[in-house]
């Protein structure tokens, strides 16, 4: 089979083409960007969704809709939740930058009495099968129901009444961490 | 995050290679023998660093605030091309010893997933500059560390005798797999 | 059938993971259950057939010295393309492939086959060639993967087939464990190729 003719090496033909070829792609790349960016928003809104249902007790209203957020507390959000009128309680989405791969991001959903209903992890970067096992149900289930006030927040190490993960101190204090800020300031908030 | 900690952490925690899995391709192929193992290291050192510099800086100062976080992969493997295109040239020009001992890895390099990977990495992290280049740094020591414990086994490893089936890829494989064993007792560090 | 040669040799005589021993790192890395490793495996069949594609229409208009660079933003873009779509469509299955996606630009599968075949073959060859060396490694994938998760977790696809809390074989789905089963399963299908031979 014959060689099809190239277009030669000159150096005004290289420059043309690459030139030519990044902004084909850069234009393909806007454009599958903004077709893709709703969907992906959306998506990480769907993740917010799904971590209030995990984390409160029954609601009936929208807390997604009725997030608030306080000067006071930079980087928290509060989700009331209510059942017919009636609050039964909050989530705050909290976060700690002590992790040990980078922010922890965690939903906490409280009743109204200030008792932790459950936590949902919404992000972290910790060593897989060591800080990542703070997603498990088995971690997770020890903070359910448990009253701060007799509960301590803080790994047992530290003196509190947390089981940290085995092999990742760093990490269970992150989650302690972002765990503590948001009781702090929920309980902040609920005085006013 | 203490300096100390991703050093330790980038090194032995979350080895480069036999942790998260990436430069595995030089790490199979370049690994018969100590002193090549040696040569590719300082290559990928060199051109680990910079890369994640230069790539540090496009992420912050021209993708970030332009709004166009979707380029990074375009970007990113174009200045990790260049920069290996560079970096032989000046190479040859400057120091034609040094280019003899490291030059030929130095092709490899561009797509050696690790030097990408440590891109995005830090890219898509929280780290400063001097974090994101110490990070670069460490990760690459710790491909060297893997790489050279690596090559030192392969190279004893040649004296017995193996199995047809088993021999080249699959021995290599499974002797990298007990290194990883070994080094998953760094985990409890942190 | 020359095409069919085309197409079947990506699954078993020029196997990209199995004989030719490229792409290696998500291989090994995204390998810890089956439905992660298939997916990579399908995720990086569109980029190469995307860019198998592109590479073969465009082939007589990229000048000689200047052919890996344009190779490189062709893959990317396409990388670059699959990763958006990948995480506004199926967000589950983009975050656990993580870091891994945009790590499709430098598995030497890609630019292996634009640089040897594509560059050189019509299109419709250049399309059969992808799908063929793309699916023969998504088949690699999601065979290894398949074993991972059977001996680690006691499930395939996620579908349990042990009882509750029955004790797996943990270190497959670990690091080692991803060397150490690749290298068995290389060295049973060199076994299994001398019988045949």
């Amino acid at each position: 089979m014959a060689e099809k003719k190239k277009l030669p090496s000159t150096f005004l033909n290289m420059v043309v083409v690459l030139t030519l070829v990044c902004v084909v792609s850069a234009l393909a790349l806007g454009f599958t960007y903004s077709q893709t960016k709703d969907a992906i928003a959306q998506g990480k809104i769907n993740k917010v969704l799904a971590a209030l249902k995990d984390v409160l007790p029954d609601f009936d209203n929208n807390p997604y809709e009725e997030k608030k957020t306080y000067a006071a507390h930079p980087g928290l959000v509060f989700y009331p939740a209510t059942l017919a009128g009636e609050p039964v309680g909050t989530a705050v989405e909290t976060f700690s930058s002590e992790g040990f791969g980078g922010d922890v991001r965690l939903m906490v959903g409280f009743t109204k009495d200030l008792h932790i209903k459950a936590i949902s992890v919404l992000g972290q970067t910790e060593t897989p099968g060591l800080g990542t096992k703070m997603d498990s149900p088995s971690f997770l289930k020890q903070f359910a129901g448990k009253d701060p006030a007799v509960f301590k927040t803080t790994v047992k190490k530290d003196g509190g009444n947390v089981d940290a993960i085995t092999a990742a101190t760093i990490s269970s204090r992150a989650f302690c961490d972002g765990l503590n800020k948001a009781l702090e300031a929920l309980k902040q908030e609920a005085e006013q | 995050m203490s300096i100390f900690l991703i050093i330790v952490g980038a090194i032995f925690v979350n080895n480069v290679v036999l942790m998260q899995f990436l430069g595995i391709c030089p790490f199979l192929g370049v690994s018969t023998k100590v002193k090549t193992a040696t040569g590719m290291s300082a290559a990928v050192l060199f051109v680990m660093t910079l890369a994640t510099l230069i790539t540090f800086l496009i992420q912050k100062l021209l993708l970030v605030p332009m709004h166009i976080e979707f380029m990074q992969t375009v970007s990113f493997i174009l200045v990790i091309a260049s920069l290996v295109q560079m970096v032989e040239l000046i190479l040859k020009k400057v120091s034609p010893p040094l280019y003899q001992a490291l030059g030929v890895f130095l092709p490899l390099i561009t797509t050696n997933c690790a030097i990408l990977g440590v891109a995005v990495l830090v890219g898509r992290s929280e780290f400063n500059l001097v974090e994101g280049v110490v990070y670069a740094m460490a990760t690459a020591i710790g491909f060297g560390l893997a790489l050279v414990l690596f090559a030192g086994i392969r190279e004893r490893l040649e004296l017995y005798e193996i199995p047809d089936a088993m021999k080249g890829a699959p021995i290599a494989l499974i002797t990298a797999g007990l290194l990883s064993l070994a080094f998953q007792g760094f985990s409890g560090m942190v | 059938m020359k095409l069919w040669q085309e197409f079947s040799k990506g699954f078993f005589k020029e196997n990209a993971v199995f004989v030719l021993l490229l792409g290696m790192c998500p291989t090994l890395a995204v390998t810890g259950s089956a439905i992660n490793g298939l997916g990579m495996g399908l995720a990086t069949t569109a980029v190469l057939v995307g860019s198998n594609t592109v590479i073969s229409m465009l082939k007589r208009f990229i000048p000689d010295k200047v052919r890996i660079p344009v190779f490189i933003v062709v893959i990317a873009s396409f990388v670059t393309i699959i990763d958006l779509s990948m995480a506004a469509y199926i967000p589950d299955l983009h975050k656990a492939l993580g870091i891994f996606i945009p790590l499709i630009v430098v598995n030497c599968v890609i630019l292996g086959r634009a640089e040897a075949f594509a560059s050189k073959r019509g299109i419709l060859e250049s399309v059969v060639d992808g799908l063929g060396m793309g699916l023969g490694f998504a088949f690699a994938l999601t065979l290894l993967g398949a074993v991972r998760e059977i001996l680690g977790a006691g499930a395939v696809f996620g579908w349990s087939f042990l009882p509750e809390g029955s004790t797996t074989i943990l270190l497959f789905i670990l690091s080692p464990g991803a060397f150490i089963t690749l290298g068995f399963l290389i060295a049973l299908i060199n076994v299994i190729k001398r019988r045949f031979a």
